[in-house]
């Protein structure tokens, strides 16, 4: 079985990486699997990790009262679910759910944070990476809202 | 091309006169998009047209609108067409009925690069009712598979119910020789699909960048932003096509309705490479 650190440095997430972060960030890490229809976490809950997906889906949902559970964005294979834990207050603002069976690797939001607080260029490089995959989400979210399929 | 279309079949002495069609079948695809399927009357039997090309419809004592040719240039003794109905003269169309008469002029316009895009990869990329000016290229292609790469196809609509061409969808999905990916804006949880804009499901999409060519139709907007990141996959610009959609009246380029920049989409569009427009997609009032 292939080591954290290996497994790490080859998603696309921690491309490029120094070897020692990768060494670090792999003390944060576990495997975790989610059957279909599985909840990886529930909005309004406290958001500890974040997940690097390497096999399956994953459905962002929102509740509406009036039309039940809604899909806002799907997740797949190599792409990285959740930043709530990144910032106070920590809570979860939408559901995620597995679509398929998926397995990933969950990294501990609270280690991660120690480590960064106490290594500032490991902070800062992995506020970077963030920032891409956010602003990715956003400018996809911006087309999403502006119903550009007419 | 139009004059090749018109000549060689001497299907309409004159572009500029309708010749009439009765309706064969009509299917509803969604609950605002609909399909007619025109069969020639009288001598003409056949409609042969180039995929990407459009005919000027014309209902009659309504209007008469540009409408992108959706069927298999393979079966040109069908015409077929796929369209919205959101405006007066769609909105009369929809209410046509088997046996029905209506107007065609055409074919107009420039194709997609069926043959160009030989030995290449091939990307189609749909959104919303895009993927009806995109399907006459997708039955060419298939037609001569062995001619192409791979064949990739990414649709995107608003929600799982606006889905065209459903059935024949499924059917290709059960292909080995083609990729269909499609996502949704939104959907609620009974969808097992992809949710996100089309754009999202470019960068994983199975093709050689360098060896791709993309045929690209949807609204301006979804298609400039498919544009560019089909380039920062590393797809070269002049390999992505792009059909645009301008309000066109003449078809012919004498009116000048549908100047964009340079150019008239009529006549030397609706099909162009992308960067030949390029630097004018992003003006305003263009």
């Amino acid at each position: 079985m292939k080591a954290f650190d290996e497994i790490l440095k080859e998603t696309k997430f921690f491309h490029g990486l120094a070897p020692e972060y990768i060494q670090l960030l792999a003390g944060c890490a576990s495997n975790v699997r989610f059957d279909p229809g599985e909840y990886v976490f529930r909005e309004g809950e406290s958001a500890n990790a974040f997940y690097l997906i390497r096999h399956g889906q994953v459905a962002l949902e929102l509740h509406d009262p009036r039309r039940g559970q809604l899909i806002i964005d799907t997740l797949n294979e190599d792409e990285v679910l959740g930043w709530s834990w990144l910032f106070p207050p920590y809570k979860w603002v939408y559901s995620a759910r597995a679509v398929i069976l998926t397995r990933a690797i969950a990294m501990d939001g609270k280690c991660l944070r120690d480590k960064c607080d106490s290594d500032p260029v490991l902070g800062y490089d992995l506020m970077k990476r963030f920032a891409v995959v956010m602003i990715d989400r956003l400018q996809a979210t911006r087309l999403q809202v502006l119903n550009v399929y007419g | 091309m139009v004059e090749q279309a018109l000549f060689q079949d001497q299907l309409v002495a004159d572009p500029m006169t309708s010749t009439p069609f009765r309706i064969g079948r009509v299917v509803k695809e969604s609950y605002d998009t609909f399909t007619l399927e025109l069969v020639p009357q009288g001598r003409y039997q056949t409609f042969p047209f180039a995929p990407g090309q459009f005919n000027m419809l014309y209902v009659f004592g309504v209007g008469e609108i540009p409408i992108s040719i959706s069927g298999d240039p393979q079966h040109p003794s069908l015409l077929v067409h796929t369209t919205r109905a959101v405006g007066t003269v769609t909105k009369a169309m929809r209410a046509l009925k088997v046996g029905d008469a209506i107007g065609v002029r055409g074919p107009f316009g420039s194709a997609w690069p069926v043959k160009e895009a030989r030995g290449y990869d091939v990307v189609f990329v749909a959104g919303g009712i895009g993927l009806a000016p995109l399907r006459p290229a997708l039955y060419q292609v298939l037609a001569q598979r062995d001619r192409y790469g791979k064949i990739v196809l990414l649709y995107g609509t608003r929600s799982p119910e606006d889905i065209l061409f459903r059935s024949e969808l499924e059917k290709w999905r059960s292909r080995f020789d083609l990729e269909i990916y499609v996502t949704v804006d939104y959907a609620n949880s009974k969808w097992h699909g992809n949710v996100g804009v089309v754009t999202r499901l470019i960068p994983k999409a199975p093709f050689d960048p360098l060896n791709t060519i993309a045929m690209v139709c949807g609204p301006e907007v979804m298609m400039r932003f498919t544009a560019l990141e089909l380039q920062k996959r590393g797809v070269p610009s002049d390999h992505i096509y792009i059909s645009m959609e301008r309000n066109m009246k003449c078809a012919t380029g004498f009116c000048g309705h549908c100047q964009f920049g340079p150019t008239f989409i009529c006549k030397n569009g609706p099909v162009y490479p992308y960067n030949q427009l390029q630097s004018w997609l992003a003006l305003w009032e263009v």
